[in-house]
């Protein structure tokens, strides 16, 4: 399997490992009011259709980046891969 | 004051050299390396202080470049392996430092890798067998991180086809020159 790194290219599956629903770049503010409830639902409610994933995985024997990678569970195919800080940033997330 | 004498990553006096059929893996000595990795919001004085200080821009993903004294090598987003000899830049992270000042975290990493240079006619057939990127489309200027046996390592092409470097954790130069020697004695 290939994931097409945004910066480097099609790189060996071999070289990811997997964290999880790229959901989990949402973390819930510990110090709002709803904080336990929200982080019961951050941790332990997740959808899982069969077909559209996004996902993160880390380029951990590469250049060691975080990438949010979409792909369909029913297909294998992988439509695409992007830097999970620019999703991050264009959520408000970081500065 | 105990008598110290260096050693090389393989614990002998002189960098190992062997040749197996047509490839000779060199193991190489007189390298300084540090870690430089531009601070978040200093992207253009970053560029603008390493461009002065390494003579050479800081290369884009998945290359290296080489000016006077240094050599860059882009190890992620933002950041860089920077080479130079050891005999004259011993000190090599506090130069680079000074060069750079506040728009750069710049690691000391000399002691931490080993490396060995892969060179002759079955170098291709070698890095197919190695490692699981596209060597044979790597050219002189490329490199990237990767893995060999289950050992990350640095693909440096120096020569399309026939020349590269592959560096490792120091701790593993033991093991990684194993490897190197197995491939090569299967492809000889």
């Amino acid at each position: 399997m290939l994931i097409p790194h945004p910066l480097l290219g099609p790189r060996d599956a071999q070289e990811f490992t997997y964290l999880g629903d790229a959901s989990l770049i949402d973390r819930p503010d510990w110090q709002g009011e709803d904080a336990a409830a929200a982080f019961h639902d951050y941790l332990y409610q997740r959808d899982n259709p069969a077909g559209l994933h996004r996902e993160l995985w880390f380029h951990e024997q590469g250049d060691r980046s975080w990438l949010v990678v979409t792909r369909n569970t029913l297909t294998h195919e992988i439509m695409g891969a992007e830097l999970a800080r620019d999703v991050a940033r264009a959520r408000g997330r970081g500065k | 004051m105990s008598e110290l004498r260096p050693i090389t990553a393989l614990g002998a006096d002189a960098p190992r050299r062997d040749t197996i059929g047509t490839v000779t893996i060199t193991e190489v000595d007189d390298r300084a390396i540090a870690s430089v990795a531009s601070r978040a919001g200093k992207g253009k004085a970053f560029e603008k202080a390493a461009k002065t200080l390494f003579g050479i821009a800081p290369p884009q993903p998945g290359r290296w470049d080489g000016g006077a004294d240094y050599a860059l090598i882009w190890t992620g987003p933002d950041q860089w392996f920077a080479e130079a000899p050891l005999a004259t830049h011993e000190d090599i992270a506090t130069l680079i430092k000074a060069g750079l000042g506040d728009t750069a975290s710049v690691t000391e990493q000399t002691g931490g890798w080993c490396a060995f240079e892969l060179s002759g006619g079955a170098v291709g057939a070698v890095m197919e067998r190695l490692v699981p990127v596209d060597a044979a489309r790597m050219q002189a200027g490329h490199a990237t991180r990767s893995f060999a046996e289950h050992m990350g390592v640095i693909v440096i092409c120096r020569e399309a086809g026939r020349r590269f470097t592959l560096m490792a954790p120091r701790s593993f130069a033991g093991s990684l020159h194993h490897a190197l020697g197995a491939v090569a004695r299967s492809v000889a």
